[in-house]
């Protein structure tokens, strides 16, 4: 196998990076469950990875080991090639790592507009004094700001309901709606907890469209939970296959399909 | 002008008055319990004891004077120097602040994610503790308020009135002043949370724990920062209360005042602290003015706001603007 380390280009010309995130062993247990076990792998810069498996599998639990919302009993994190310390999930997300969440956790006291703005939050830096005063440095922090949700807004096609509170979207809206709360952050790294649970057809392929539009044109490194295997066959560069907590796949979509344990894992073959 | 309907109208003007303090009490509670679910029984505490730490400050006083003096065998009551109000305000707001940051600090920290009913009680010993403190710092003996905000009969508007409608209101300085300074607060209040980067990350958190994780915002600061906002808010209640009628313990019965407010705004809503907190004041007195004096032997300025609540209570339990319970299935 041919030297990766530095990155190579893809097929349709993307430039994948080096490692900037590996996961060491990680063991997570909840009082007597081993919700995953001892499982390694990495994401390289701007690919898209995909983390698969049959429900129960701990993908979610993965994610959420990503962001810092648990914290595991063993295995590190490594980010952008030093080890992380334990952290909160505000500090992982300062660090540029945003994500969405399966069950959708949209601030849904607050319109379109104000929720894309609240991911801005880490990237504004005017202190309480200035933002008391407002006129000035602050005003000046929060338009530009405001550009650059409108940006986002736009790129996702969303324009229509800027000003709507959120609680009034549909589930499809909604998940795009995060979407984009998660892209204003710009993050390094983008991970989405089954971005397509619950929509048809057309929408799976116009947020299949925005996630390969946000590789191409920014350069974020996803990563993504996603039962559905035709949109991980044709999004991903590498699969990450997990199964009872154990990890028993990685690679190429193409060399995972052909895996007879992953064949065996979604078949429901008995073990031994 | 007809004198019963001018009665009428001097009783609706005062009942507006005293339901901007109501409101202002009860903005305290709904700061604190919509960023983190805690029902903070200690608001009315917090209000005397800045009340006190005010009046203190002002006087010179020596905090702790009663434990120096036993434990030393001294006998050092006052500093002998004066604050102008201005300083000790800010001073005071200094306290305050770090008031927050400790109770955050070594009870509601410890306590993340706890059941509301353990925070609330958390809440319970806080009031306790925080009365017990501000007797020992402060000494227990009613104290005079004056950081010089007008008071007395505002002879203005009895002559205007009087020359007007032949019947002159009675209306204190003081409740105006109160009314403009809660109303100016309030809206403040409101554009900090609406405009500002803070106040985005307060309704943030306030919306959903989670979310406001995974964009970044620190709990615990905006925590902290909803604690000092109540506590500044704590104070403008405290220091209008005990101008008008001194700083003494009995000052945070009013937080008990604020409940009703609270049942009928809703524990969530800003508008509906002041809504509701204008509706029981003016209820309250126009009540005892109209029904309660002639009819019912007087004295229902103590129960009705209580009852009114009752009644939301049955028909609309979240209040006016407060959320709708649903729940979906």
């Amino acid at each position: 196998m041919k030297d990766m380390t530095d990155g190579y280009v893809t097929a349709d010309g993307r430039q994948i990076g080096p490692v900037v995130m590996e996961m060491k062993n990680i063991t997570l247990r909840f009082g007597g469950v081993e919700a995953i076990k001892d499982i390694s792998f990495d994401i390289r810069q701007g690919e898209i990875r995909a983390i698969i498996g049959p429900n129960g599998a701990g993908k979610s639990s993965m994610l959420n080991v990503i962001s810092g919302f648990y914290v595991p009993q063993e295995g590190e994190v490594w980010y952008k090639g030093s080890r992380r310390p334990t952290m909160k999930p505000f500090e992982v997300a300062q660090q540029g790592i945003a994500r969405t969440f399966q069950n959708i956790a949209l601030f849904e006291g607050m319109s379109v507009l104000d929720n894309v703005m609240t991911g801005r939050l880490t990237n504004m830096k005017t202190g309480m004094f200035w933002q008391s005063i407002w006129k000035g440095k602050a005003e000046r922090e929060e338009t530009a700001n405001r550009e650059v949700a409108e940006k986002i807004i736009d790129f996702l096609e969303i324009q229509a309901i800027r000003k709507t509170p959120v609680s009034r979207l549909s589930y499809g809206l909604k998940k795009r709606v995060e979407l984009a709360r998660a892209l204003a952050a710009e993050p390094s790294i983008l991970l989405l907890d089954e971005p397509m649970a619950g929509m048809n057809v057309e929408e799976k392929e116009d947020m299949s469209r925005f996630i390969l539009d946000v590789n191409d044109e920014f350069g974020t490194t996803i990563a993504l939970i996603e039962h559905d295997m035709g949109v991980v066959m044709d999004l991903s560069d590498r699969v990450v296959v997990m199964d009872y907590g154990k990890k028993i796949g990685d690679g190429t979509p193409s060399e995972v399909r052909n895996n007879q344990d992953v064949i065996d894992a979604y078949l429901g073959v008995a073990h031994d | 002008m007809p004198e019963q309907l001018a009665f009428t109208i001097e009783v609706f003007l005062n009942g507006l008055m005293a339901g901007v303090l109501y409101a202002l009490v009860a903005l305290g509670f709904v700061l604190i319990y919509k960023a983190s679910g805690i029902f903070n029984y200690a608001q009315g505490v917090m209000a005397l004891f800045a009340a006190l730490t005010l009046a203190g400050i002002i006087d010179g006083q020596v905090p702790f004077s009663h434990l120096i003096n036993a434990i030393l065998g001294t006998d050092i009551h006052h500093f002998g120097w004066h604050v102008p109000a201005f300083l000790a305000i800010l001073l005071t707001m200094v306290v305050m602040i770090a008031l927050a940051y400790a109770v955050q600090r070594l009870v509601f920290r410890h306590l993340v994610g706890q059941e509301p009913i353990i925070l609330f009680m958390a809440t319970i010993g806080l009031a306790y503790f925080l009365e017990g403190v501000g007797d020992l710092m402060w000494g227990s003996d009613i104290k005079s308020m004056d950081v010089g905000l007008p008071q007395g009969l505002n002879t203005w508007i009895d002559d205007t009135t009087f020359n007007a409608f032949g019947y002159g209101f009675f209306i204190d300085n003081l409740d105006i002043v109160a009314s403009i300074i809660a109303a100016l607060l309030v809206i403040g209040l409101v554009m900090f949370a609406q405009y500002t980067k803070q106040g985005r990350a307060m309704r943030a958190v306030a919306d959903d724990h989670q979310a406001a994780l995974s964009v970044g915002v620190s709990l615990n600061f905006i925590w902290i920062l909803v604690w000092s906002l109540a506590g500044f808010v704590a104070l403008v209640a405290g220091i209008m209360w005990g101008t008008k009628s001194g700083v003494q313990f009995s000052l945070s019965l009013i937080a008990l005042k604020a409940l009703p407010v609270l049942m009928l705004g809703g524990f969530t809503s800003i508008p509906g602290a002041i809504v509701g907190g204008l509706i029981i004041g003016v209820g309250e007195k126009l009540f005892e003015f109209l029904i309660g004096a002639p009819f019912l032997g007087g004295a229902t300025e103590n129960w009705f706001a209580y009852m009114l609540a009752l009644i939301f209570l049955v028909f609309r339990p979240q209040g006016l603007f407060g959320e709708k319970i649903i729940e979906r299935v």
